[in-house]
């Protein structure tokens, strides 16, 4: 038969599987009526004779079927009805196959969820065209190209790119009449969207040519889902003015839905100019080659043949050359260009994604083992009716088909369970906004290529599973089981069966030694001393810029925010940092300090290079941070006073040898300013909670006005009343300006939440990995009792103790489980020392946590076994005797 | 039964092809025919009949059509196609020349070796 026509026929089957069926049935029975007119013919009544007709024919199904195969050896029909047997033996075991079922749907589950976020956040990037062929630098790598005109140096001097895009994140007031709210965006070259190669969903985008200068193209190009949230898809937007920090801007495009810009996990609203930025972010300079906050990352596509390699050479090579001319302004250290859209968290993100991907993997091995164990103990149960088969002259081969569909059913099952709850998760995942103030995003979506990795891992861990029990069957000899009953062997050898065990409670404790590590970890971080008091201290974030707010009118309307904050019955302290208070957006900026004799304050010679914050007066007790030697700020710390500043104790220590001797020395910034150090405070964490001992200086805000700030308000009141309260004194002050007000612990949450995040999901891992040797431990107890109940009966009828009894139910369960657990609990300690990377202060040197996975498996054993025992000890010997 | 002799394997083909060499036949036919032609001598599952006839026709040496039998019932009738009938003489022809090398070697005795 040649391919097309066999083709032809097996497609035809598919669609016409009943007329087939109804064809052959047709045919069978003829036959029999053929020979029961035959039969008639000599004698026999009429419903004799079909009854003979039908026996003579011999087993009608099995010829059926194999007449099934003889027709071209249909797999789908063979299928169908292996899957409908499987589907009746199965209901037959209704709790096995429950357990089965839950266990591979958490097991898939698991995967199918960690592996759409892997694909989310690392095998698919951006949605743009070609993304593999963009490259740049990443945001905080020093390289020297987070300000602007060195930004336009690289772009104009590079060997390796076609074209090179810049942007920056801004934050401003936005406002369609006069009622400004917060939003977000990116301040993008005008190359930006070329470069990307995408194109706009309505109206266009704005291009290199619009721009002409500084403030020369107030245009904004909104996302999908803001103009989708904000502006109700109406497509009349474009060409409409909207006021951003008070500036008009023309609204001229709307980007395709998915493009959420260039940094993966932030969702922004709008697009603008980045020549427009010193409008509504005055620190964004474009001008000064000093500036680290103009630009946000570079990226851009490599020319024909230019290899990674040979393009971060060029861009190194620029850096360095930017750093020899402009000595005082820049500095440069080398770099590694990367793809654009994770910027710096690529590594960890990778490395923590890759680690729970294995976690989860091990989950799904420990489900296997378990499952193949229970599967084993069921199929040795119905060892006498796999012989009763093969005796009756079934093939090994039918019999091994069963057997794995069986498997693949249960798999399959468990895997559409899995999946749903999977998508149903990543679809939360997907929406989720941890921060209210963040632009915060996970760009998960569950997809075809999710699906087909659940079914693949269905169908794997189906096999894996299946095949387990298919060596005991095979080698079993139908003559000695029929003969014999199915009492076990007795014997003490190490079955495959145990091995899974040891293996499955051995993944187990990895990871439920993993989880309590990151617990431990987290909850010691928490406790940590992060050099001010986060309880009891509200924050109000205010950008007056929003409200258009600047120069000389800044200072007045923070003091008046500040004196309506102190109005407020209850507050104790108010202070004001600019930009952002400590742990905050993991956001805080450096700046060069060098000795007071130093005269050449090109970057190489700086002393240090400290956290800077600019603090207002009552700044630090509002933060609670303690004063340890001279004075606070005080209002007389103005512009025409002499320049001054608080260091921390590092930084006193680095710079002056100790705290003592700080007080009243001088040293010198950047821009050859000579600023006397009044004060000394505590140390503490500002960038993140990992931070070691970093130094830190603080300069008064009367000496450095900026217009975006936060309050710190300290007061014991109840943080709901507080803020109602805080929000209706700010709209006294002016109505018009948004503020964010939440608590300083809130706000922990974003430099928390790495951490809380790995230890919400190892926790949910090491749960699962209870659950599972849970499962895998009664399982196995449950089946050696249900076995040797006539053994044990026996002895109690023998006058034998309550615990030689449960010795002889239980000893061996118990024994495996304790090598499991040693065993997991080594492997899970070495694991651990990954972990320390991630959760900070995670050590597994922790006596609390040894002590703890061994108290917690013993629990487990306790309660897997404890059915069992019960069970084994309510044997009634009489009963059990009388049975066989 | 004893009289009954089992069927050596992949003989029911051909005996099935002979069958139907004579004329169009339906299954029970089938099985009537050759239990003439054979003079009762071979068994045959009746059930066991079908997978062979089917896969005689997935082969395209059998090609069957609903018809009408001396019994007046509705019956699917088999026939040889053209490959069939050259399948059938080959077939033959190859069981023929065994038979007689069998027959022979079963025949030998002492002297003749």
């Amino acid at each position: 038969m040649s391919l097309p026509s066999y083709i032809r026929t097996l497609a035809g089957r598919f669609f016409h599987r009943s007329e087939l069926a109804d064809d052959m049935e047709e045919e069978l029975r003829s036959h029999i009526e053929h020979r029961a007119d035959d039969l008639e013919r000599s004698g026999l009544d009429r419903a004799t004779a079909e009854r003979r007709a039908r026996i003579e024919f011999g087993a009608q199904e099995r010829y059926k079927e194999e007449s099934y195969e003889a027709l071209g050896g249909n797999l789908l029909d063979t299928l169908l009805r292996d899957v409908r047997l499987a589907i009746r033996v199965l209901r037959r075991s209704p709790g096995f196959l429950v357990a089965a079922v839950l266990t591979l749907a958490l097991a898939i589950g698991a995967n199918a969820v960690v592996f759409g976020i892997m694909d989310g956040l690392i095998l698919r990037p951006l949605k743009v065209p070609q993304v593999g062929t963009l490259l740049g630098t990443h945001y905080g790598d020093g390289s020297g190209f987070q300000s602007y005109a060195n930004y336009l140096d690289l772009r104009d001097h590079n060997h390796s790119f076609d074209d090179l895009a810049a942007f920056n994140m801004v934050f401003v007031g936005l406002g369609k009449g006069n009622d400004p709210a917060a939003a977000s965006g990116f301040s993008a070259t005008g190359n930006y969207f070329d470069v990307l190669g995408i194109h706009p969903f309505l109206g266009r985008f704005f291009h290199a040519s619009d721009e002409h200068g500084p403030n020369s193209a107030p245009y904004l190009v909104l996302t999908y889902a803001f103009w989708h949230s904000r502006f109700q898809d109406d497509r009349g937007v474009i060409g409409r003015v909207v006021q951003l920090d008070k500036h008009p801007y023309t609204i001229i495009g709307v980007a395709p839905p998915g493009f959420q810009g260039t940094i993966l996990f932030v969702g922004p609203d709008f697009f603008m100019p980045i020549v427009n930025q010193e409008q509504v972010a005055p620190e964004g300079s474009l001008t000064s080659r000093a500036s680290i906050h103009s630009i946000f990352e570079t990226f851009g596509r490599l020319k024909p043949g230019v290899t990674h390699a040979q393009a971060t050479d060029d861009v190194n090579a620029i850096g360095a050359s930017l750093a020899k001319t402009y000595p005082k302004e820049v500095s440069h250290e080398a770099t590694k260009l990367a793809r654009p859209g994770l910027t710096a968290f690529a590594g960890p993100a990778s490395a923590f994604v890759a680690g729970l991907m294995l976690l989860s993997g091990l989950i799904l091995l420990a489900a296997c083992a378990n499952l193949g164990s229970l599967f084993a103990a069921h199929s040795a149960d119905r060892s006498r009716e796999v012989a009763l088969r093969l005796a009756l002259g079934s093939s090994r081969n039918r019999i091994l088909r069963q057997l794995l569909t069986e498997a693949l059913v249960i798999s399959l099952a468990g895997g559409a369970l899995g999946l749903m709850a999977s998508v149903a998760l990543l679809r939360k995942i997907s929406v989720w906004q941890p921060f209210a103030g963040a632009p915060l995003h996970l760009p998960v979506s569950p997809d075809a290529r999710l699906y087909i990795v659940a079914v693949a891992l269905a169908l794997m861990s189906g096999f894996l599973f299946g095949i387990v029990p298919v060596r005991q069957l095979l080698r079993a000899n139908p003559y000695e089981i029929v003969k014999a009953g199915s009492s076990p062997r007795l014997g003490r050898r190490v079955t495959l069966r145990d091995t899974l065990l040891v293996l499955q409670i051995a993944i187990c404790a990895v990871l439920v030694t993993s989880s309590m590590v990151a617990v431990r970890g987290l909850v010691r971080s928490l406790k940590s001393d992060f050099g001010f008091e986060p309880r009891n201290a509200m924050l109000l974030g205010a950008n007056l810029g929003m409200a258009g707010y600047d120069g000389d009118r800044v200072l007045p309307a923070q003091k008046r925010l500040i004196d309506a904050m102190a109005s407020i019955p209850g507050v104790e302290h108010v202070g004001l940092v600019n930009n952002y208070p400590p742990l905050v957006y993991t956001a805080a900026f450096r700046a060069n300090m060098f000795k007071d004799e130093t005269r050449d304050l090109s970057n190489a010679n700086a002393a240090s290079a400290p956290y800077k914050y600019e603090v207002s007066p009552g700044y630090f007790e509002a933060a609670g941070t303690h004063l340890l030697a001279g004075r606070s700020f005080d209002w007389h710390d103005d512009k025409n006073a002499p320049p001054v500043a608080i260091a921390n104790e590092e930084f006193a220590r680095k710079m002056f040898g100790s705290v003592a001797d700080t007080i009243g020395k001088f040293c010198r910034r950047q821009n050859g300013v000579r600023v006397q150090i009044v004060g000394v405070v505590e140390d503490g964490k500002y960038l993140g909670i990992t931070d070691q001992l970093e130094p830190a200086i603080f300069l008064p805000t009367l000496q450095a006005p900026l217009n975006n700030a936060y309050l710190v308000v300290r007061s014991r009141s109840d943080p709901q009343e507080l803020a109602t309260a805080m929000r209706s004194k700010a709209r006294e002050v002016d109505s018009g300006l948004p503020v964010d007000i939440r608590s300083w612990n809130d706000m922990l949450s974003v430099v928390l939440f790495p951490s809380r995040m790995a230890t919400a999901s190892l926790g949910v891992l090491g749960f699962m990995g209870a659950m599972l040797s849970i499962t895998g431990i009664f399982g196995m107890a449950a089946y050696s009792v249900s076995k040797r109940l006539r053994e044990l009966g026996i002895r109690m009828a023998l006058g034998a103790k309550r615990t030689e009894v449960l010795k002889a139910a239980l000893g061996r369960a118990v024994r495996l489980l304790a090598v499991g657990s040693a065993t997991g609990l080594v492997l899970g300690i070495l694991a651990s020392k990954v972990l320390a990377s991630i959760v900070y202060q995670a050590t597994s040197r922790d006596p609390l946590v040894l002590a703890g996975v061994v108290v917690a498996m013993a629990l487990l054993g306790v309660l897997a076994t404890w059915i069992p025992a019960q069970r084994a000890l309510a044997v009634n010997p009489l009963i059990l005797l009388r049975e066989d | 039964m004893s009289d009954q002799a089992q069927l050596l394997p992949g003989t029911l083909d051909l005996l099935i092809l002979k069958a139907v060499s004579l004329g169009p036949l339906h299954g029970y036919g089938v099985l009537l025919r050759i239990a003439q032609i054979t003079g009762q001598a071979l068994l045959i599952e009746q059930g066991a009949l079908y997978p062979a006839l089917f896969r005689l026709v997935r082969q395209g040496w059998l090609q069957a059509e609903w018809g009408t039998s001396d019994n007046n019932r509705r019956a699917k009738f088999y026939e040889l196609t053209t490959a069939g009938r050259k399948r059938f003489q080959e077939e033959t022809e190859s069981w023929n020349r065994l038979a007689v090398a069998m027959t022979t070697a079963l025949a030998a005795s002492a002297e003749q070796v």
